[in-house]
Order: C-alpha cells, then structure tokens, then sequence
C-alpha cells in the first residue's frame, strides 16, 4: 500500500468554517496550488498546536497530507501574522476585502503565482499604509492585470484614438474606455474624470510604495472607488460584501488609517 | 423509517450512516424512551426563549441570571453564543451580568451589526447603571474585529471597555505557540 502524499505549501489562510465539534475547514490560496481547501483537525480545542498558525489572514508554511475527501492540514508554522492589521478595525476590514476578492475571483487548483505575491505584498502593505484606500484600489487593478481583466487606460475602446484630459467613460463590459463621441455604445458605462484617470494609471504602473505617498482629494478617492466597484460587480456579478461592511464603517464614522 | 433518516440526516454532523444508525437504535428502543425524545424536542423549541435583557437562551425571561439580586448589576460581559455563558459560569469567578451577540461579525459571510444583538446591548447601557463592559469575543480574527468594533461604539459613552486577557493556553507549550499569541502575552504581562 502507498504511503498518503504528504506535500509542503505556504499558504494564507483565505477563509473558514467551522466542521464539527473542534474542526476548521480553511480556504487557502498557495503559490503552485492556487486555491485549495483542507482540513485543519482539533484547531478549535485550546490545546492545539496549529491553532494560531492557521488563522485568517496567516502566511504560515504548512504541511498536508492528501486524503479522500479534504486534505488534512498536519502542521503549520507562521512565516507572517501581519499583527498591525489585526489591532485596527479598518485594516482588519480592508485585509477582509482584498481576501475576500481573491477567494470570489479564483477557482480551485489554479496556479498563479503572481497573484499569490500580490496577496502577500498587499497584507504587507495594508499593515502600514498611510492611504489605505489607494491601496487597495491598486490591488484591485493589479488583480485585474493578472487575472486577464486589465482595464484598457491608453485608448477609446471604440475608435482607438488616445484618449484626451475630458470626462472619459469606463465601460465594464467593454473592459476599457470610451471617449465622449463613442460612449452611447454601451448601455452601462461610468463617467471618469481627467483627474481620475490619472490617478488610475498611476496606479497601474507604481509600486505600491509610491501609491502610499500620493495624495487625492475625498471627492476623487469615492469616484475611483465606486468605478472599481461597478468593474467587480460587472464581473463577479454579485456584491462583494466585504466592501459593504467597508462603507457601514465609514458611514459611522470610524477613524481611518490610525498610522 | 426513510422519513425519520432523512430528518436525522439534517441535523449539523450528521451523516447518512448515522442517520441509519440511530434510526435502527430508536427503531429497537421502548416507546417511552423514544416518546421521551420527541417530546423533549418538541418542548425545546416551546419552551426556550430568549432572555429579553442579555439574549441567552432561557425559559422565563428575564432570565435566571439578569433577575439574580446578589450578582453586580454593573458589569456585563458580552459573549458569542449561550455556551459561552456556561463556561465563564462554571469558573465561579465572575459575578456580573451577560450579554450574547449569538454570533460575531464576519463581513464575508454577511454577518454584520444589524445580524447580532448589539442593538439590544447598546439599549441596557442608557440608563447608566452599568459601569463595565467586559469584551468575551472569542480570541481570533472575527472575536478581535467585533471586539474592536464594540469598543468604538461604547467607549464614547463613558464606560469602562475591559478584553479577556490573551495569551496562552493553561497546558500548552511555549515553542508551539503562534507569534500573535506570544506577542498578546507579552503585552498582558502582570507583575508577580
């Protein structure tokens, strides 16, 4: 009889639920492996040994072994718990969102080690971001880059002349943007300021350190956050509720961003 | 027989086989000892309720513990399900009252404010008796968030926000232990 398949992975620990009396059933998203769930057994009972080493939002370096059903975590050892984002709400929130995007936008077994990376660098950066929401909306476009969704910035979607410092249209199933004359052919499209679409380029080709350093108005911030949201409402076509939860704290006023 | 399985299939844990399982048992058990299940079911979803003031489950509102005259009606401690309850009871170190959120927040889910009673908390705090609030979440992400989020809405009326101290385990082993788990027993450290 072989021997179960024991295989090493890092992980960060995506999602859980819980099985039974002292299981979790964890999402996690791994550099070769994409997207895979496994079973973390006895993790609820206070003796564990994996307990915080599989919590949400752990980077941990774990060991499987393969099974019938779910594979079963057997070890896990914390490469990086990212403390600073679980001592703020809004950074716990925000983290919250960029997981739950990565879970919502990824099938099972689907290697794509860039965007496991991305996953890494933006819990990094969320920990100490001063301009939190820039992050995350360079996440997003950066997610979108490596999924295959990259919004097209440089030309009209429908003429293909460079696009002019106007009020632009984004249109979410065209992918890309359309100038003032082409814009009625789409039924669904969002307004984009010249101002925007700066910012938005920006953030396509800067590293997250610099986007930290940029600073926009509110009125600018909310206009690229509710494009972003149409663009993933377009393509998930359902609500992301993390980003729900995300405008509840806001409507109540939550400090942001404490440094 | 089929229809009792398929009920039994739906409790939470139970499979198919155990389903059959315990079917063929209460199938071989007297009729009083099965009579004596089905009625205890039926009463459960009769006679429990929940408590008016703290949530927990109970069959007289407001509950045993709410209506207790010795305990400090000062203090609640505001927890995640009823069981919770039964395991800070059984220390006999606390006193105060209870508060259950029967849940905890988990934007993911959907499970947001207005899914848990904390509408109910926030009512026992207006009329100013109560002195401390004593956060009981359970000590991982969800537990920190709510526990957070609780804070930021009762700090400001003036009253004392406690956590559960974290840290480690009674029985565990300090080479095992997570960084965040450490860090949290550092920080709680007390003078001995």
């Amino acid at each position: 009889m072989t021997a179960p398949r024991l295989y090493n992975t890092e992980a960060v620990v995506l999602k859980k639920n819980e099985l039974g009396e002292a299981d979790n059933i964890l999402t996690l998203y791994t550099p070769r492996l994409g997207k895979l769930r496994a079973v973390a057994k006895g993790v609820r009972r206070p003796k564990s040994k994996l307990g915080g080493h599989v919590e949400l939002l752990t980077h941990s370096e774990m060991l499987l072994v393969q099974s019938q059903n779910l594979d079963i975590v057997t070890q896990s050892q914390t490469i990086e718990s990212f403390l600073p984002l679980r001592d703020d709400l809004w950074r716990t929130s925000s983290a919250l969102y960029v997981v739950e995007l990565v879970d919502r936008f990824t099938a099972e077994g689907e290697e794509n080690y860039p965007l496991f990376r991305l996953l890494v660098d933006t819990l990094h950066w969320l920990c100490r971001a001063r301009h939190g929401e820039l992050i995350l909306r360079c996440f997003e476009l950066r997610l979108f880059a490596y999924l295959g969704y990259q919004p097209q910035l440089q030309q009209c979607g429908g003429c293909h002349s460079s696009l002019k410092p106007v009020t632009n249209f984004f249109t979410p199933s065209g992918g890309g943007l359309l100038c003032p004359h082409c814009h009625n052919r789409e039924p669904i499209v969002y307004p984009l300021s010249p101002n925007a679409l700066k910012v938005l380029r920006f953030l396509q080709r800067s590293p997250y350190a610099s986007v930290d350093r940029l600073r926009i108005t509110p009125e600018l911030s909310l206009e690229l956050k509710q494009l972003m949201r149409g663009y993933i409402r377009y393509l998930l076509e359902r609500e992301v509720r993390s980003a729900e939860w995300l405008d509840r704290l806001e409507e109540e006023g939550f400090d942001k961003w404490t440094p | 027989m089929a229809r009792l399985i398929e009920e039994l299939h739906k409790l939470p844990g139970i499979g198919p086989k155990s389903a059959q399982r315990l079917a063929y048992f209460l199938l071989r058990s007297s009729e009083e000892e099965a009579r004596a299940l089905a009625e205890a079911i039926v009463a459960v979803k009769e006679k429990i309720i929940f408590c008016s003031v703290c949530q927990n489950i109970t069959e007289s509102t407001p509950c045993p513990i709410c209506q207790d005259e010795e305990r400090d009606h000062t203090k609640i401690c505001v927890v995640e399900e009823p069981l919770d309850i039964l395991a800070l009871e059984r220390t006999r170190g606390y006193n105060g009252l209870y508060h259950v959120l029967h849940g905890v927040l988990s934007p993911m889910e959907g499970i947001g404010p207005d899914e848990l009673r904390i509408k109910e908390l926030l009512a026992r705090l207006q009329g100013g008796s109560i002195q401390e609030i004593i956060l009981a979440t359970n000590p991982n992400l969800e537990g920190e968030a709510t526990a957070m989020y609780l804070h930021r809405l009762i700090a400001p009326l003036g009253i004392k926000v406690t956590r559960l101290a974290r840290g480690l385990p009674f029985g565990s082993d300090l080479e095992y232990a997570d960084e965040v788990t450490l860090t949290r027993a550092l920080e709680g450290r007390q003078e001995v």
